[in-house]
C-alpha cells in the first residue's frame, strides 16, 4: 500500500469543508430534542457531503448518540429537521444503516453469520439465489468468509462486530452511522477494523458518521471532526482533518499534523470538562 | 458412561418408592387387609392388569389425553397469540389490561357449570374448560416474553424497515420460542389436572370418571390403579416435554450448562 504523505488536500470541495446545501447527503437543520423539560440537543445544524466521513466527539452526555439516533430515524427531533438527499427523514430508512456498539445485542442469536447478513437482504426483498451470493460476498469482504455457518455466540467480539458491519453493508446504505462501534474491542482488533471500515467506505462511496470517545480514532478516520458540547448538546467546534488517504496506522499517527490535531482536540475537550 | 451413571442414580432414586411399596404389601399381608378404602400393592397391580386387559383403561386414557391435548393446543395457541399482540401493541395492551386482570383470577373449575350449561356433557365441554384454564396464563407468559425481546433487535427491525409480518416471523417469534415452549410445558401439566377435575366433577368420561366410578363401587384396588396410572401419565408427559426442551432449547434448561 502506497501512502502519499503530507498531502493536505481534502477530499471534498476546495479547502471549504462545508459543502453547499444543494449537494449535501445529510442536512441537519437547527435540530433540537427534548424529553419533557430536559433539553438533550439544543440547535445543531450541519451539512454532510456525499462520501464524507464525519467523526463526532464530545464529553459523555453531550448527545452524540442521540444525534446519531436522529440521523437513523430512531429518534424524532423536537424541532428542526434532518434531510437525506433533500427530503425530510421521517423515520428509519434502509439507505441509512447503523452499527450499534453492543454487537452482542444487535445480532440475531438464532441465526448464523450468513443468516444475520441475509436479514438485511430479506428486508429489501432480494430474491433467494441473489441473497446467497451477496451474503457470501459481504462476509468475504469483512473477513468472515470461513465463518458463514457460525452462530454469533461462537464468535469473538471482533468477529461479531465485523458481522454487524457486514449486515449494514448488505443494506447498500448511502449513509453508514457508527455508534462507538469499536469501544468494546481490544486495541489490535480496533485498528484492524478501523482500516477495514475505511477501505469499505472508500470502495462503496458511503457517507459515514462515526461517534467515538477516542480522539485519535476520530482524527484517524475523519474528514471533519464535530466536537459537541453538553447541556444541551450543541456543536462546539468543527475541525478539518487534512491528512492524506489512504491512512496508515503507523505513518498517519506519526504525522505532525495528526499530533497537532490531537493536541488541539485534547485541549478542547479538557476545557469542556472544566 | 453417562448411561451407567444414570442407572446408578435411578437406583438411588427408586430406593424410597420401592421400599414403601414393599412395606405396604407386608403390612397388608400381615393385617390380612380387607377394606373399602385401602388395597394392597398386589391387589392394585391385579386390578390394573384387569382394567388394562378389558380396554377400559386405555379407552379412558385416550379420552382424557385427547381432551387435554386439544384444550392445550387451543388454549395455549389462542392465549399466546393474544399475548403476542398485547406485547407488540401498546394500544391493545392498554385497552385490554383491566379486562384480563378481572377475568384472570376466576378459578377455571368455577366455569364448569357455566360451560356445561352451554355445551352439555362430552369432549367439547371438557376441551373448552381446559382451553379457558390455559388461556390467561398463556396470555401473560407470551406478553411478558414479547416485552422482554431485546430492544436492540426491535431497533434493528426498525432500521431495516421490516413490515409487521416480517418482524413477527423473523424477530419476535424466534426470540420468544423458548418461552413459548416453556409455557406449553407448564400448560400440559395443568391441562391434565383440569381434565381429570372436569371428569371427576361433571363429565362422565375419561380417567377422572374411571377413578370416581371405582370409588363409588367400593373397589379401592381399581381406584388406586387409576390414580397411579394418572400419575405415571403426567410423569411421562413431563419427561417427554423436558427431553424435547433439552434437545431444542439447551440454554434454557437450568443446570444443564452446555
Amino acid at each position: 500500500m502506497v501512502v502519499t504523505q503530507l498531502s493536505t488536500r481534502p477530499r471534498h470541495g476546495e479547502g471549504n469543508s462545508t459543502p453547499a446545501s444543494g449537494e449535501a447527503r445529510i442536512r441537519i437543520f437547527d435540530v433540537t430534542l427534548s424529553y419533557g423539560s430536559l433539553q438533550i440537543i439544543g440547535g445543531i445544524s450541519l451539512d454532510i457531503a456525499p462520501g464524507e466521513t464525519i467523526c463526532v466527539i464530545g464529553p459523555s452526555g453531550c448527545g452524540k448518540t442521540t444525534l446519531l439516533r436522529m440521523l437513523a430515524g430512531l429518534a424524532r427531533p423536537t424541532s428542526g429537521s434532518v434531510e437525506l438527499d433533500g427530503s425530510v427523514l421521517g423515520g428509519p430508512n434502509r439507505s441509512v444503516a447503523i452499527v450499534f456498539q453492543d454487537y452482542g445485542k444487535a445480532l440475531l442469536p438464532w441465526r448464523t453469520a450468513a443468516g444475520n447478513v441475509s436479514l438485511a437482504l430479506e428486508a429489501r426483498g432480494c430474491p433467494g439465489a441473489e441473497r446467497l451470493a451477496i451474503t457470501r460476498e459481504m462476509l468475504e469482504k469483512i473477513g468472515l468468509g470461513r465463518h458463514a455457518d457460525k452462530y454469533p455466540a461462537e464468535m469473538s467480539g471482533g468477529m461479531q462486530q465485523r458481522l454487524q458491519i457486514a449486515r449494514c453493508l448488505a443494506q447498500e446504505p448511502k449513509v453508514l452511522l457508527m455508534d462507538e462501534p469499536f469501544g468494546a474491542l481490544d486495541a489490535m482488533t480496533r485498528q484492524a477494523l478501523q482500516d477495514e471500515v475505511l477501505g469499505l467506505v472508500a470502495t462503496t462511496g458511503a457517507t459515514m458518521v462515526f461517534v467515538t470517545h477516542d480522539l485519535e480514532e476520530a482524527i484517524y478516520l475523519g474528514d471533519r471532526i464535530i466536537c459537541l458540547q453538553p447541556n444541551p448538546g450543541r456543536v462546539g467546534r468543527i475541525v478539518d482533518v487534512r491528512l492524506a488517504r489512504p491512512r496508515n496506522q503507523l505513518l498517519t499517527r506519526e504525522n505532525p499534523e495528526f499530533l497537532r490535531l490531537r493536541r488541539e482536540l485534547y485541549d478542547l475537550i479538557k476545557d469542556d470538562h472544566q | 458412561m453417562r448411561a451407567a451413571g444414570l442407572l446408578k442414580n435411578s437406583w438411588r432414586a427408586a430406593l424410597l418408592p420401592v421400599t414403601l411399596i414393599v412395606l405396604a404389601q407386608v403390612a397388608a399381608t400381615v393385617t390380612q387387609l380387607e377394606s373399602d378404602t385401602l388395597a394392597s400393592p398386589f391387589d392394585i397391580a391385579r386390578a390394573f392388569v384387569s382394567i388394562m386387559a378389558d380396554g377400559s383403561l386405555l379407552g379412558a386414557t385416550l379420552d382424557t389425553l385427547k381432551a387435554a391435548a386439544a384444550g392445550c393446543i387451543l388454549g395455549v395457541g389462542a392465549g399466546s397469540l393474544l399475548g403476542i399482540v398485547l406485547g407488540l401493541s401498546r394500544l391493545a395492551d392498554d385497552a385490554l389490561d383491566l379486562t384480563i386482570e378481572l377475568l384472570r383470577p376466576v378459578p377455571v373449575v368455577a366455569l364448569i357449570p357455566v360451560v356445561m350449561m352451554l355445551l352439555g356433557f362430552g369432549a367439547e365441554m371438557e376441551i373448552v374448560i381446559i382451553a379457558l384454564g390455559l388461556l390467561w396464563p398463556s396470555v401473560v407468559l407470551a406478553r411478558a416474553a414479547v416485552k422482554e425481546v431485546e430492544p436492540r433487535l426491535m431497533e434493528v427491525s426498525d432500521v431495516l424497515q421490516l413490515g409487521f409480518l416480517a418482524r413477527l416471523t423473523k424477530i419476535v417469534l424466534p426470540a420468544i420460542l423458548p418461552q413459548l415452549f416453556m409455557s406449553l410445558k407448564l400448560a400440559a401439566g395443568y391441562a391434565l389436572v383440569v381434565a381429570v377435575t372436569v371428569e371427576i366433577t361433571a363429565n362422565p368420561r375419561g380417567l377422572g370418571y374411571g377413578i370416581m366410578m371405582a370409588q363409588q363401587a367400593l373397589r379401592p384396588a381399581e381406584m388406586f390403579a387409576y390414580l397411579i396410572w394418572i400419575g405415571a401419565i403426567g410423569w411421562l408427559i413431563s419427561l417427554l416435554l423436558n427431553s424435547v426442551q433439552r434437545a431444542f432449547f439447551p440454554v434454557f434448561v437450568k443446570g444443564e450448562g452446555r
